[in-house]
């Protein structure tokens, strides 16, 4: 069993810090990650908004390279990545023509034939059943889990959790020693990729997920997406001012959360690359 | 024939999608509704204005047709009410969220719907003018992308502020970042990056 990676841009730039502490854990419990050789973007939304045949051309040329890597499974971190591969191997299972016609432009064999899975479902698969006796500084906080829309929608596609009030974070939380609130707005939008062509909407949408957060004294917000991770926490200072008030609560990746509960440091999960200070104390 | 027999029937009135590239499908001269059905698999007329698209979608205060509005314009097929939609700013608003279709009774893919209307406002050059700098993110980002395979946040930032004009946006940003370490002055540049550059001709 072979298990690749595919980072995806934001992980090698804004989300360097993400990158550090799923690559801090697989250190950590001795699982191999190789990277998806010469990967290339997803297009993301730009893509999907503007030209269909590009939005699946492009996670087609990753997906073909994985296999090419013999890579049985690939984990993505990035919720908006992750989203893009699945939809994509969906889209060319359900449709053979189109698969071909992809195939044709991409220059290259697809067979479809790794599975992608994100974060969470690593965390689940490789570290939670090793987990025992390895957790020397529980989590011992009350947190908001902030799912965001691209881990758990479209359900049909992902069949992944729940669409709405999903529980795989919370439950991994809980093995750490935290205590998840409960927390309706789990899956609203944060604003996604309006951060710069309109962050009024961004601040408006992840201050509602703030302030909700903070309302029920949760002490962090967990996330496992790099863009939710940028809307709300490097975003903050226009979320605040847009909101007039001072929101504090800190926003931590799910694999960093388990970092620190793992008894790694600050600096070797990323935690010191937050516009948001952390108080890990 | 009421909504419960056109949910029984419905894979009945699916036709069997056409073997077109998308530009083609997007050229076409046909109501949207039923371009929407022949290419995407999508029924309108499935739809009984209950609501709930509306009610669930983040933006749609900022809309000038909530999602449900936008199913209801395109049950009437009138070129009217098409043209009005493509040169909507909503189609631009919706952030793919996909909270409309999981909450959606009749399981309308509405964030498919949108996919394709924008698709086609851009091809029919009748974009909303209010749309201009979410436009102009999508192309600087895409941009990025077809000349180093990979984005390169920092020249991104610069396209977009060339073309949305917006210069003086986030340049407190920009010194955090760098101090954080999350920004980068130096592309990426993939191996492969001729042959994403071919995929973007190919699928112009």
């Amino acid at each position: 069993m072979k298990t690749g990676i595919y980072p995806g841009c934001s992980l090698n730039g804004s989300a360097r810090d993400y990158n550090e502490s799923v690559f801090a854990l697989a250190e950590a419990f001795g699982l191999k990650l190789e990277q998806v050789a010469d990967w290339n973007c997803c297009g993301a939304t730009a893509a999907h908004n503007l030209n269909k045949d590009l939005s699946l051309a492009l996670p087609a040329r990753i997906l073909s390279l994985a296999e090419q890597n013999g890579m049985d499974e690939i984990i993505v971190p990035c919720a908006a990545c992750y989203n893009r591969l699945t939809v994509t191997q969906n889209e060319l299972k359900r449709d053979p023509e189109l698969k071909n016609r992809i195939s044709e432009v991409i220059e290259m064999s697809y067979n479809g034939t790794s599975q992608i899975i994100n974060v969470i479902e690593w965390i689940d698969k490789y570290i939670i059943p090793e987990l025992e006796g390895k957790v020397i500084k529980p989590f011992d906080r009350k947190v908001a889990c902030y799912y965001g829309c691209l881990l758990v929608r479209p359900y049909k596609v992902l069949g992944y959790d729940r669409p709405e009030d999903p529980q795989s974070m919370d439950i991994v939380m809980s093995k750490i020693g935290a205590t998840p609130v409960y927390y309706p707005f789990k899956t609203e939008c944060c604003g996604a990729g309006f951060s710069m062509s309109r962050t009024d909407i961004v601040a408006n949408l992840s201050g509602k997920i703030i302030e909700d957060a903070e309302s029920r004294s949760a002490e962090a917000i967990i996330v496992a997406c790099p863009m939710c991770h940028s809307n709300l926490d490097m975003r903050r200072d226009d979320i605040n001012k847009y909101w007039n008030k001072k929101f504090e609560i800190p926003v931590i990746f799910i694999t960093q959360a388990v970092g620190l509960a793992l008894g790694l440091s600050a600096e070797k999960v990323g935690l010191k690359r937050h516009f948001v200070d952390v108080n890990v104390g | 024939m009421n909504v419960f027999s056109f949910y029984v029937f419905s894979p009945v009135l699916n036709k069997k999608k056409t073997n077109m590239s998308h530009t083609e499908t997007l050229t076409e001269n046909s109501s949207l509704a039923h371009s929407l059905e022949k290419h995407v698999d999508v029924l309108s007329r499935k739809c009984y204005q209950c609501g709930k698209c509306s009610a669930g979608c983040p933006v749609a205060d900022e809309m000038d047709l909530t999602p449900s509005m936008v199913m209801r314009l395109l049950q009437t097929e009138s070129p009217v009410n098409d043209e009005k939609l493509l040169r909507s700013h909503s189609i631009w608003l919706c952030l793919t969220c996909e909270m409309c279709l999981c909450r959606c009774p009749m399981e309308i893919d509405i964030p498919n719907v949108m996919d394709f209307l924008r698709q086609k406002s851009i091809k029919e050059k009748k974009v909303n003018p209010e749309a201009k700098n979410i436009i102009a993110f999508h192309k600087s980002f895409l941009n990025s992308i077809r000349l180093t395979g990979r984005l390169f946040e920092f020249g991104l930032t610069l396209d977009y502020k060339r073309r949305s004009m917006a210069l003086m946006q986030d340049v407190l940003l920009a010194p955090r970042m760098i101090t954080r370490g999350k920004l980068h002055f130096i592309p990426e540049i993939i191996k492969g990056r001729a042959h994403v550059a071919r995929i973007f001709k190919k699928t112009k």
